[in-house]
């Protein structure tokens, strides 16, 4: 039977994995090459984040690598090679190519998969036999209490709490300057993200002193969302904020223009931070607020940003893609500095701090705290606006400029 | 407010009629349940947004390519893939298992391809997409063309079906494939055509969709359940009953976002669909079996 022999192949690599531990150095004295293996969503509904988050950053960064030379493991530069999986954005395939990656390709280090649902799917695994799991998109509000429990794994992003908390923080200095009131205008998709975030906001709008005006949800997929942004019209909302997917972010936005609905405040969320978005509206982008953001002065930043153009002829998004790669250079940088033993590494990444493009980062909450949670389109890039104590930060522009007129 | 919900709806509705009514034809008149029929239209999203992207055609222009394509794909998937199950299938029914089983296969090798060929991405670009006022209320350029294909497209169906040799044909072979035969009607050739029209339908329709909705290579399948609810809730078969109930649905949906809930979209239509099919199994307008 397959599934026996699956059973006593993990078994076996559980075994083999608490040997090499035991073992220590003498098992790890001689490896030619460092394996590192992924799975992720190369295909499926997630496969459009996937391959815009996380995958380039995966190849740019072994690219460089062995362009370099190899990992350098031990003092000395090691060729890397990797295994990837399609795991066909399911779950339950994310798994089983996560157990392959283990048991039978025997990988050193793994990456981890797209989004939320199939990173908690594989959690147990990568805990189980103690792989280092670190990613950008996967936004839970358990990630506090799952970074306790898998000690190897590190939640980039937070919470969606984390997100709203950013996002009202905007909100509050709006306020005391006398520049908004307390009235919100906020609608959501009825799915994962959208749902945390509303849920959150829902909370964290009436504790800082605000009210929600009109609060909606529509169902993904939704065509046309002219009804929406014509009642916030309708109701002159000065403050529309919608947790959004891309169709519906893109066609929020593509409403909003045509109705000439123009808020003080705009924003969307997935997708406001693709390249898409700006190449489907040009300056039309102008002043709208989103989700995530880059340091747009930051020399490194855009050094980063020509690289990812040259090896993967794409655009790397503006949200997740540089924490991604910061985090790639956390993760080598700490195998360089006390070898290829995971325990060891995760508590160099816990403990260490490390040069990246986004300046030094640490990480002790086994989070990424410099990460860019809302930013705003000025001048043709998104620039990060909050956490507002981060270096960098920029100053939101309020109003925001009237959709400029259509010239076709 | 009445007046923005009913524009929207009639926009939204003129989609799914459109949509439908190429379904409807496909599964009517050549007896094939086209579960590949989103990703013929998709197809017709992806060529236009090539041709516009690297040639600069206008996508109404590339309508003149991209549907005669579509009708040719569809009549040699047709005449290749599908023959050879109609002439082995005893009745009726193994003809829709086979050909639903069939179709299936399509959609994901017409999806890989689309995956292969324009990566997984959302795709989006902007035409016509400048406001226009109708009684007061506002829509873009681009969804009332598709308004107007779709009304266009009703009545050009309406006067093929009815008032030409071809479409009594159609019809013909469409209530009783049999007796058609007879009647020295070319079976076989009916088929084929009533099965590429639909693709050319569906691919109209993409490439109207395609100038203002977000796409992917994935996105097929949102648009045949749409058309499957929208043909079986009028009645398999019944172009016209698909023209109309496509409306309906649009303006129910509109209606129940500005007046209810925007949440409550899916639910109402499906309540809606569950309703009709408990009142009048064989559809709105199908006749009883």
């Amino acid at each position: 039977m397959t599934f026996r022999k699956l059973k006593l192949l993990a078994a076996a690599g559980t075994a083999l994995a608490a040997m090499s531990l035991t073992g220590g150095a003498l098992a790890q004295e001689t490896p030619g090459k460092v394996k590192i293996g992924y799975a992720i969503s190369k295909t499926g509904p997630n496969s459009g984040g996937a391959m815009t988050s996380q995958v380039p950053n995966y190849e740019l960064w072994v690219k460089e690598m062995n362009e370099k030379g190899g990992m350098m493991v031990n003092g000395k530069r090691l060729p890397v090679e990797v295994v990837e999986y399609d795991d066909r954005s399911n779950s339950e395939e994310a798994v089983r190519a996560v157990e392959r990656l283990i048991t039978q390709d025997k990988v050193d280090l793994l990456l981890s998969p797209w989004g939320t649902a199939v990173n908690l799917a594989v959690g147990p695994l990568f805990a189980k036999h103690k792989y280092i799991q670190m990613g950008p998109t996967a936004i839970t509000d358990r990630s506090v209490e799952l970074a306790k429990r898998w000690p190897l794994s590190f939640w980039l992003a937070g919470t969606s709490a984390s997100y709203v908390d950013a996002l009202v923080d905007q909100l509050v200095k709006l306020k005391k300057e006398g520049k908004i009131d307390e009235k919100i205008a906020m609608a959501a998709v009825g799915d994962g993200f959208g749902v945390d975030l509303s849920g959150a906001a829902r909370k964290a709008l009436p504790a800082a002193g605000f009210k929600i005006i009109y609060d909606k949800t529509y169902p993904v997929g939704t065509q046309d969302l002219s009804p929406i942004i014509n009642e916030v019209k309708a109701m002159n909302a000065k403050v529309f904020v919608a947790f959004s997917y891309p169709p519906d972010t893109i066609g929020l936005t593509e409403q909003a223009r045509l109705l000439s609905y123009n808020p003080d405040l705009f924003m969307v969320s997935v997708g406001g931070f693709f390249p898409l978005y700006k190449q489907r509206f040009g300056d039309a982008v102008e002043g709208v607020v989103t989700l995530g953001g880059i340091d747009a002065k930051s020399k490194a930043i855009a050094d980063y940003m020509e690289r990812h153009r040259k090896a993967t002829g794409r655009e790397p998004d503006r949200s997740a893609s540089v924490p991604m790669y910061a985090s790639l250079q956390v993760l080598e940088q700490a195998v360089e500095r006390v070898g290829l033993d995971r325990e060891k590494i995760a508590a160099e990444m816990k403990s260490g701090s490390f040069d990246t493009i986004m300046g030094k980062v640490s990480m002790p909450d086994q989070t990424m705290p410099t990460m860019w949670k809302i930013g705003q389109w000025q001048n043709g890039e998104l620039q990060g606006l909050g956490p507002s104590s981060l270096p960098g930060a920029g100053k939101i522009t309020f109003p925001k400029p009237a959709w400029p007129a259509k010239k076709d | 407010m009445l007046m923005n919900a009913l524009l929207s709806g009639l926009t939204l509705g003129a989609m799914y009629s459109l949509v439908a009514m190429g379904m409807t034809l496909q599964y009517g008149v050549s007896r094939i349940m086209n579960l590949a029929y989103g990703e013929i239209l998709i197809l017709g999203s992806f060529a236009t947004y090539v041709l516009f992207g690297s040639l600069g055609i206008s996508p109404y222009l590339s309508l003149l390519v991209v549907a005669p394509a579509a009708f040719v794909l569809s009549w040699l998937i047709y005449s290749i893939m599908l023959t050879p199950l109609v002439a082995r299938a005893r009745n009726p029914i193994a003809l829709e298992v086979d050909s639903i089983l069939i179709t299936f296969g399509l959609l994901f090798v017409i999806q890989g391809i689309m995956l292969v060929t324009f990566g997984a991405n959302y795709t989006s670009y902007s035409y016509l997409d400048f406001p226009v006022n109708v009684l007061g209320s506002t829509t873009s350029a681009n969804r009332l063309v598709a308004l107007l294909a779709a009304l266009v497209l009703g009545a050009g169906a309406y006067l093929l079906l009815l008032k030409t040799r071809t479409g009594a044909a159609l019809r013909a072979v469409a209530s009783e494939p049999v007796g058609a035969g007879l009647v020295a009607i070319d079976v076989k050739w009916a088929a084929a055509l009533g099965f590429a029209l639909g693709g050319a339908i569906a691919a109209l329709g993409g490439v109207l969709a395609s100038t203002f909705m977000t796409f992917t290579a994935q996105m097929g399948v949102a648009f045949t359940m749409k058309a499957l609810i929208v043909v079986i809730m009028a009645g398999v078969g019944n172009v016209f009953g698909a023209f109309l109930a496509g409306f309906f649905l649009g303006l129910v949906e509109s209606m129940v976002a500005t007046f209810w809930d925007p949440g409550l979209t899916i639910a109402v239509i499906y309540a809606v669909f569950l309703l009709a099919l408990i009142i009048r199994p064989t559809g709105i307008f199908g006749k009883a079996a």
